[in-house]
């Protein structure tokens, strides 16, 4: 039946507030967390919500006639307390399929997270998780690679890789920086990466870089007899000069390269990450800025949902955080998120801060990189946590070896085998860490150095952002 | 004085993969890493190669692999006349996990004489 056209501001909750709605399979799914402004009532902040994230402007106006707004239109389904918290609420958002284009999650957020973040009725947003339906999911090309595949091209089963940035991460010149990766790599790690902050440097241009790592991953390889791999930086100012680097490194023979998808984008990330898979590379992939957007617990968005966007845009690792190091992140909320990168089901857990099913089909899994401020004494916690499927990257507590980076890297590696070794016999690796790690050190000088070096070492503060319970 | 440093030398190894950090294991150690592969659900799959080409991706399958096989000492046997028929030629053990057509685990049984 047609309507009439009714000029004027009406109460979003009039249009956008359903809460007999059932959701469709096919339905985009969002929870925000939402903390409105005093007075406002909660129907009405959801709503707003659900609008201002779809269909609606603030006034009605005549176009809208000209459509089925009732199709399009994103509808707050469902309110829910806060446990703990008295101020903000979980506002549940249905969106049709039709509100986004195809493997497109570039259009996902410019709808979800754009405009309604400085809606005036509210003081604070966070987006705590999307359900992606499988329709969606299958038009997205996800990881270039995924787990199986790299533990293929790399030969690395039964554990997880083990990694390293290069520091100091600025100030080397091209052919010193291409020897501690040389150094670590003869030392008995998988990998090394660059820094994030390294691009392309008056100090170190990414060629001369490009170059001398090239030669120090193929020394190592020949000396050690296994596969070794060092993450290209391939994060640029332009997508060509992006392109451009990752060229290269094809052209070098390297197997990985890297990008940094918040401050690159995910545009560059998913063009990128096709690329990756046209041409056979592994992409590793970097999250700075990411604290900015999702350490505060009531506004911004979860790293759940940064992390589920990655898979979908495409990478084949992505940093999550240690849990036990310097950067922040509870063992439970970690969990949860890497269940996100690396399975193919992922159930509700409110437990786990997921708060729906999501089906991720046969879309690959991708690594979960664990890297800041960890060094031997946490390799039982992390293998525990992290399982075989991730990367395990140890800066500090490589470089920091008083005999070096190589001695640091066999320290780590002979520790990380230990712990494997021992899981696999069945011992309580956690429980039995202490035991572990000083009876692998008795045929290992450069580990039993290590444990010595960093025995004092923690990093104990609070969580900042947690999950949502009642105290 | 005599100078006395306190850096050591850190010698590069040659290795393989998985487990190559460690002192070779004792045979009790290796029927755990056998027992876990057999409790995860994983079919033991044994593979030799010469060492001169230990870094290819396919080593040479001895028989097939041994699909279902719960039975311990079934391996344990089957390594051992994989490694008297080939001396010269490394030996590993794999854990074939046909659900990720990968491999939860793998490491080298008995380096080549």
């Amino acid at each position: 039946m047609s309507k009439k056209y009714d000029a004027g501001v009406k109460e979003y909750r009039d249009t956008y507030w359903t809460p007999d709605y059932v959701p469709l399979d096919s339905d985009l799914l969002a929870c925000f967390k939402c903390t409105g402004q005093d007075g406002v009532p909660k129907e009405e902040v959801a709503a707003a919500v659900a609008a201002e994230s779809s269909t609606g402007t603030w006034s009605t106006v005549w176009s809208e006639l000209l459509t089925d707004l009732d199709f399009y239109k994103g509808r707050c389904y469902r309110i829910e307390d806060v446990p703990g918290d008295k101020e903000s609420f979980y506002a549940f958002i249905a969106y049709p399929l039709d509100l986004f284009e195809e493997g497109s999650i570039t259009n996902v957020l410019t709808s979800l997270v754009g405009n309604v973040f400085g809606f005036k009725a509210l003081r604070h947003l966070r987006l705590e998780d999307i359900r992606f339906p499988l329709a969606f999911i299958k038009t997205c090309s996800g990881p270039p690679n995924g787990i199986a595949v790299e533990r293929d091209r790399m030969n690395k089963y039964g554990r997880p890789l083990l990694g390293c940035t290069i520091k100091p991460k600025l100030g080397l010149s091209g052919k010193n920086y291409g020897r501690v990766v040389y150094e670590c790599l003869r030392g008995g790690l998988d990998f090394t990466k660059d820094d994030e902050n390294i691009n392309s440097q008056p100090f170190q241009r990414w060629q001369n870089r490009f170059e001398f790592v090239a030669e120090a991953v193929k020394a190592a390889e020949q000396e050690t007899g296994e596969r070794k791999g060092h993450y290209l930086n391939c994060t640029a100012n332009t997508p060509e000069e992006m392109y451009e680097r990752a060229e290269f490194a094809k052209e070098l023979g390297q197997p990985i390269i890297m990008h940094d998808y918040i401050t690159g984008g995910f545009t560059a990330n998913t063009g990128l990450s096709k690329w990756c898979r046209k041409n056979g590379m592994l992409l590793h992939i970097h999250r700075a800025m990411h604290a900015v957007i999702d350490r505060h617990p009531k506004h911004g968005i979860h790293f759940r949902v940064l992390a589920k966007c990655l898979r979908l845009s495409g990478g084949d690792q992505l940093h999550t955080g240690t849990v036990v190091g310097k950067l922040e992140g509870d063992r439970q909320t970690t969990l949860g998120y890497i269940d996100q990168l690396r399975e193919s089901f992922v159930p509700e857990d409110r437990t786990r801060g997921n708060f729906f099913d999501q089906d991720w089909g046969s879309m690959p899994g991708v690594f979960a990189v664990a890297s800041g401020g960890i060094h031997v004494w946490h390799m039982p916690a992390l293998v525990a946590i992290f399982g075989d499927d991730s990367v395990l990257q140890f800066g500090g507590g490589t470089h920091g070896h008083p005999w070096g980076s190589a001695a640091g890297a066999a320290a780590n590696r002979v520790a990380l085998e230990a712990c494997v070794k021992a899981r696999n016999a069945g011992r309580e690796i956690e429980k039995e860490s202490r035991d572990i790690l000083t009876e692998a050190a008795k045929h290992s000088p450069e580990l039993a150095i290590a444990l010595e070096t960093w025995k004092e070492i923690k990093f104990e503060f609070d969580t900042v952002d947690k999950l949502d319970v009642n105290a | 004085m005599p100078f006395k440093s306190t850096v050591g030398d850190y010698q590069t190894v040659a290795t393989l993969e998985t487990f190559g950090f460690l002192p070779p294991m004792t045979q009790d150690e290796i029927y755990d890493q056998i027992a876990y592969i057999i409790a995860q659900g994983w079919s033991p799959l044994i593979e030799h190669t010469h060492p001169s080409r230990s870094m290819a991706t396919y080593w040479s399958y001895w028989k097939l692999p041994f699909f279902g096989e719960k039975d311990l000492a079934v391996i344990v046997s089957e390594l051992e006349a994989c490694h008297r028929a080939y001396p010269d030629h490394h030996v590993r053990l794999v854990g074939y996990d046909a659900y990720t057509q990968g491999q939860g685990s793998c490491f080298v049984v008995f380096e080549a004489r």
